[in-house]
């Protein structure tokens, strides 16, 4: 139910970008997308900020890889890094190729019975994809936000339509894409356990870059629009002078409605692991604890009592009693 | 705690590649849309404005494919107007003449990808620069 409700959500606000962009052009063109990308900014700045002022006082060392310690007994350095540039490392693997979900597996309950664990590359690869292919659409759409065009993003978009099949050339990425989208969806439909801890939030997610990515598509290739009328928008807004030209096909109010809705969201929803991954203690912390002595900083100061000031206290008793003292 | 500058940084960075777009056209002037080069002999394109305006690609391609592979050289227009399929002959010679002030003008305006067509056909304009 979850899946559908979310699919209905998409298409209303899909259904409302379409009449409110040919209704209110200056609404959804330009108020709505100063709008978004405003609580974007000020609440990835404060989810942020918040999580920075967690107090991290120890390292956490549940890592999958053995700990370093005498010369001779092997460690892991990537997995269980005890040096700063390890964990660099260890970061970079895990933000640039996505490392922890390579591990990703399957539980099965096998004749006998017994508990099976497969692995399950494709979440991984279909992650991979989209993240990276995402990556790339975003910065070949900056052809729209600037003038000059830089020319890093007419190579971009030159290699993306590599093949040169169809007019206009088709991107590479748009399929890929739509694939990874596509499979990431199913995956959660198709197996039940997945199904089962599947959110409202994680299908509201996936619906709306599905919608995105098909609205932009649908916009390239099926149903054209003047594409300089489109630049002279997102140019109008980039320069703080909005302005809404005639003439805009409905389907990229859409296109824009979509992604200010994701934009939006993003500070509140589970999209904010674009900034969380950097921020895991579990990643981002070096193993160090048996090298290093790691004192909680804001330990409450203790009133110890030390055998030197004991001593002093009962000096002339212990003296009394003839036992040994040790500053005579 | 010693990260937390780190932290800051880091959001920083972040703050300023997603504001790119907005200091870049405030260093560089924004370039506004340009002005075209409209024929003098004529008002009334193929199709009407809006349509060559979103899909001339289109058309020139179902252009292409109709004088390449099926012979038709002659293209028929809703409203009952006739124009002989060429690019060269008709569109360039006809009407639009330089393609540096034509063509160019919205693609290096929008970043659209060089169009193949002048693998094959020849801009007329630098044809005569060339030969001068």
């Amino acid at each position: 139910m979850a899946a559908f409700y979310s699919l209905i959500l998409v298409l209303l606000l899909s259904i409302a970008g379409y009449f409110g962009g040919s209704a209110a052009g200056t609404f959804f063109g330009i108020i709505i997308p100063y709008a978004a990308i405003a609580v974007f900014l000020v609440g990835l700045v404060y989810r942020i900020l918040l999580w920075a002022n967690t107090p991290v006082p120890f390292r956490i060392t549940a890592t999958c890889g053995q700990q370093k310690s005498l010369p001779w007994i092997q460690s892991n350095r990537l997995d269980n890094p005890a040096s700063g540039t390890a964990t660099v490392i260890r970061m970079a693997l895990e933000v640039l190729l996505f490392r922890s979900l390579f591990r990703n597996t399957k539980a099965e309950i096998k004749d006998g019975p017994r508990l099976v664990f497969s692995e399950r590359k494709f979440l991984w690869l279909a992650a991979l994809a989209f993240h990276w292919t995402f990556l790339f659409i975003l910065f070949r759409h900056l052809r729209f936000f600037l003038e000059p065009v830089p020319g890093c993003v007419l190579i971009a978009q030159e290699l993306d339509g590599f093949f040169q099949i169809g007019t206009p050339i088709l991107y590479m990425t748009d399929l890929i894409i739509l694939a990874a989208l596509a499979f990431l969806l199913i995956r959660r439909l198709a197996d039940v356990q997945i199904r089962y801890i599947s959110l409202f939030a994680d299908y509201f997610a996936l619906f709306l870059l599905l919608g995105l990515a098909l609205s932009g598509v649908v916009l390239r290739y099926f149903i054209k629009t003047d594409i300089s009328g489109i630049k002279e928008l997102a140019m109008g807004l980039v320069t703080f002078s909005p302005a809404v030209p005639a003439g805009i096909h409905p389907i990229f109010f859409i296109h824009i409605f979509l992604l200010s809705i994701l934009v939006a969201y993003f500070p509140f929803s589970k999209l904010m692991h674009m900034g969380g991954v950097f921020l895991s203690p579990t990643r981002n912390l070096a193993n160090n604890n048996r090298t290093k002595r790691h004192i909680n900083p804001w330990n409450h100061p203790v009133k110890v009592h030390t055998y030197e000031e004991w001593e002093e206290e009962f000096r002339d008793k212990i003296k009394a009693a003839g036992l040994p003292l040790e500053k005579v | 705690m010693r990260d937390r500058s780190l932290i800051y940084l880091g959001l920083l960075v972040f703050l300023a590649v997603v504001t790119f777009p907005f200091t870049y056209n405030l260093a560089a002037g924004s370039g506004s849309m340009p002005d075209l080069e409209y024929p003098e002999n004529e008002t009334q394109c193929v199709e009407s404005k809006e349509f060559m305006r979103s899909s001339h690609m289109q058309l020139l391609i179902d252009w292409r494919e109709a004088m390449v592979r099926e012979n038709v050289r002659t293209y028929t227009t809703g409203d009952d107007r006739n124009f002989n399929i060429s690019l060269t002959n008709t569109c360039l010679a006809q009407c639009h003449t330089s393609k540096a002030d034509f063509c160019d003008q919205c693609h290096s305006y929008a970043g659209v990808q060089e169009p193949y067509c002048w693998d094959c056909h020849i801009d007329p304009e630098q044809l005569e620069r060339s030969a001068r």
